[in-house]
């Protein structure tokens, strides 16, 4: 064993690095806890995808082919628990173990034993989630948790067993994530190379500088909120139950606290990394650092303040409504400055299309309609008629399908050399691409029409001037599903070998990450260099 | 922005600790408290068993992990870049811990000030609850009638007591700042003994409650808001009564000095924000 290359580990000066499956259970290297949190991800997306592939199939047609009500209903809400806990999550939380000791010119985080356990929690959580659904196999319960991720009150307090497993899970994912976004603070306040200003700092880590902050501020009011729906499930207690002055809206209100600041928690760290690839294959510096950054704390600052269009059709009084509107509408405004940032990075570029680069403009255009969808949905009289539609269905799958999930494909393929120290399949990588482009507007677009004709979200039947939009989309679906077993594959490939990767990987590439050799040693910047101007 | 490959201002030394398993074995212990609670709570006789076990993992690991802790930082491990780590971390968890009283205070003005109201605002030709009048205290419209817990009695000493012990706790950082370590640990302990007192009142206050004043979980949304404050509140207590006391036995065991006491001041900042939060639940929750 090497020592001298292991000086940081303590007094003895050793690593005993335990091989197997010991490593990733007791390691507190940022690198390993990455590679943990992206595998994970992946394997969860597709859990995720696998469940709403079923719920697509039963929609396929109108009538009820394949599944019980109450079974398709399970399957839709922990699909999006599923997606948006266990996958586009960890798949960020990734991204911040991975790059930020890398990008800020750091030895490790700075609280290695807790990101291990911010980890480590999840697997329990996912487990906790799914469980239900074996045990109904055994006839314990009566399945997982079917009231949609939402858990609105009453439903969620009359449902089975699956919403106490519900609520469990949504605790330790919280821990969890708060334990991620402590650590991840107290790294990007601590650990920067001398030199590296706050203003100076990547806007990778500035994207997830403000999902941190926004993730300590909104997740313990869920967990508030879900032990309200506990203690009203199981001990007697009114918060959500008009006969004790309590009131189901109550509810809905602690949920969104948390649930709108959420679409921000998963697009801020893709907003971070996007300038970051574009800049790389423009070959041009990015445009608007200051401005992307304050544009960043303005869209987390108005995020904690506009919960209510979440569910203007409730009742909440006029004046009230008319507060979420203009307060959400108005988010489009540093929204705007940011796709105005990435476009202007862009032009005159000498711009060339590698996988990543494909992702990132694939991006900016379909997040671009969920934008603007957006600020249809926010519109109180528009929304009277769009709520609870699959216009709204489509809306946020443009937003975290296509702005999430797409961005962390960008960031897979942009990163995956520097981590591995391959290079993946660029043909397949561009295949996956399209594939992936084609089937999600597939999928997705005629949901648009379908919510705008009046198909309600969340049902596993529907009228007959439904069908030709569902079978489309279900088509589409499955072949949106399939071809992420293409990404799977070109990953998989790329860690077992390829072409060789240089340090900087990309033409184009400017920042810390890419002096380190790929892949980065164990302990990444072993002496902290120094920034100059 | 160039980077050259000069040594750092700091020691240029970070501490990456070796590899652990007390991190999978806490999360496993947290997965069988969970599930056991699951259980019990839905009446399936391993419930208890469940919980016990994963308490008794989750207690094991903790003593262990923290033990460590105290361990590393006695060898000597952390330096003052650690320490910069350590801090924010502890700020932002408490911050952590703010919203979450944030929530609970927030059901009770929410139906306090807009669901109660409401109920009793209702047009009669809609409504349930025709003869319900707002008023607060209130057990909403159909929940079990009680006497609201007074402000003066019980509540009031508990002010006293958790003010006391916030001025005991600085008298034992003035000690420690000034080497006096008498006065560390005589004010450790006062801290600790005022924290057990304070639960003690606590406990029969609940008692009262729920034997002679008929104020239940169940006593509509005056209850639950009244039980879930003041419980989790003693809850956060009982945790901050025995950080304290570890950190009193570490104080007695001659650890800490006057510039080099980081968990000292982490349990004392938990221990006023919790002071805090009583403030704000006596002036809201008993008192107005």
């Amino acid at each position: 064993m090497n020592t001298a290359t292991h000086t940081l580990d303590g007094p003895g000066g050793h690593t005993h690095q335990p091989g197997g499956l010991l490593r990733w259970l007791t390691t507190t290297n940022h690198k390993d806890i990455g590679t943990m949190y992206l595998s994970f991800s992946l394997l969860m997306f597709f859990v995720g995808g696998a469940m709403i592939l079923a719920v697509r199939a039963e929609l396929f047609q109108p009538g009820l082919q394949l599944m019980r009500p109450e079974f398709f209903n399970q399957l839709i809400g922990v699909h999006a628990l599923v997606m948006i806990f266990a996958a586009l999550m960890p798949a960020a939380t990734g991204f911040a173990n991975w790059m930020i000791p890398l990008m800020i010119g750091a030895p490790d985080m700075a609280l290695p034993r807790l990101n291990n356990w911010g980890f480590w929690l999840l697997p329990p959580a996912a487990i906790l989630l799914t469980l239900p659904f074996v045990l109904a196999l055994f006839g314990i319960g009566d399945g997982a948790v079917a009231t949609g991720w939402t858990l609105y009150a009453p439903l969620s307090v009359q449902g089975g067993i699956g919403v106490d497993f519900a609520i469990f899970a949504i605790h330790i994912l919280g821990i969890s994530s708060i334990m991620g976004s402590i650590n991840i603070i107290a790294t990007l306040l601590n650990m920067r190379a001398p030199g590296m200003t706050l203003m100076r700092m990547p806007l990778f880590c500035w994207g997830w500088l403000v999902t941190a902050v926004l993730l300590i501020i909104t997740l313990p009011v869920l967990a508030g909120g879900v032990t309200m729906l506990l203690t009203d499930r199981h001990f007697g207690t009114h918060f959500f139950d008009a006969a004790g002055g309590g009131d189901p809206i109550l509810f809905q209100h602690l949920f969104w606290f948390f649930g709108h600041p959420e679409v921000y928690i998963l697009l801020l760290p893709v907003w971070g990394l996007m300038p970051h690839v574009l800049s790389t294959f423009s070959r041009k510096p990015i445009y608007g650092h200051t401005g992307q950054v304050w544009s960043f704390v303005a869209i987390g600052v108005l995020g904690l303040v506009v919960w209510g269009h979440h569910f203007m059709t409730a009742g909440l009084p006029v004046p009230a409504l008319l507060y979420f509107m203009y307060s959400t509408m108005s988010i489009s405004l540093p929204l705007a400055v940011l796709f105005f940032c990435w476009i202007a990075t862009m032009w005159r570029g000498a711009m060339s299309f590698e996988t990543p680069m494909l992702f990132a403009v694939g991006f900016i255009v379909l997040f671009g309609i969920a934008g603007l969808t957006g600020l249809v949905l926010a519109d109180v009289a528009a929304d009277a008629q769009y709520h609870h539609s699959y216009f709204v269905v489509a809306h946020f799958h443009y937003a975290l399908f296509a702005g999430g999930i797409m961005g962390v494909m960008t960031g897979v393929y942009y990163w995956l050399p520097k981590w591995t120290g391959h290079m993946y399949s660029e043909k397949l990588g561009k295949l996956h691409f399209w594939l992936t482009v084609i089937s999600f507007n597939l999928t997705f677009m005629p949901q648009f029409f379908l919510g705008l004709a009046g198909m309600p979200r969340r049902i596993p039947d529907y009228a007959l001037q439904f069908a030709e939009f569902n079978a489309i989309s279900t088509v589409g679906s499955f072949v949106l599903g399939l071809s992420q077993l293409l990404f799977a594959y070109n990953i998989w490939r790329c860690i077992k070998g390829g072409e060789k990767a240089s340090n900087g990987v990309w033409e184009g590439t400017r920042g810390l990450e890419w002096e380190l050799s790929s892949p980065p040693p164990h302990h990444s910047w072993e002496t902290q260099p120094v920034i100059k101007d | 922005m160039n980077s050259a490959h000069a040594s750092a201002p700091h020691s240029g030394h970070y501490y990456v600790p070796q590899p652990s398993l007390y991190p999978f074995f806490l999360s496993a212990g947290m997965f069988l408290l969970a599930l056991g609670f699951i259980l019990q709570m839905n009446r399936f006789a391993p419930g208890p068993w469940v919980m016990a076990a994963g308490a008794g993992v989750i207690g094991f690991v903790l003593y262990r992990w923290f033990g460590a802790v105290i361990a590393e930082n006695q060898r000597g491990d952390y330096t003052g870049w650690e320490d910069k780590s350590f801090r924010p971390g502890m700020v932002w968890f408490i911050g952590s811990e703010v919203m979450f009283f944030a929530a609970f205070f927030a059901a009770l003005f929410y139906c306090r000030h807009i669901s109660v109201p409401a109920l009793a605002g209702m047009d009669p030709a809609f409504t349930l609850y025709k003869d319900f009048t707002a008023a607060w205290p209130s057990a909403g419209p159909k929940g079990a009638s009680f006497t609201p817990m007074g402000a003066w009695g019980i509540p009031a000493i508990n002010t006293a007591l958790l003010l006391s012990s916030g001025i005991t706790l600085t008298w034992a950082h003035w000690g420690l700042m000034k080497g006096r370590r008498t006065q560390l640990n005589l004010g450790l302990i006062l801290t600790v003994l005022l924290g057990v007192v304070f639960l003690g009142f606590q406990a029969y206050e609940y008692h009262h409650a729920y034997t002679e004043l008929g104020l239940t979980m169940g006593a509509g949304v005056y209850g639950a808001t009244f039980f879930m404050l003041t419980g989790f509140h003693g809850f956060h207590v009982t945790l901050g009564a025995i950080m304290l006391a570890v950190v009193a036995g570490r104080c007695l065991a001659g650890h800490f000095d006057a510039k080099r006491h980081f968990a000292f001041e982490a349990v004392a900042w938990y221990w006023h924000f919790v002071d805090v939060v009583w403030l704000l639940l006596f002036v809201v929750v008993y008192w107005l």
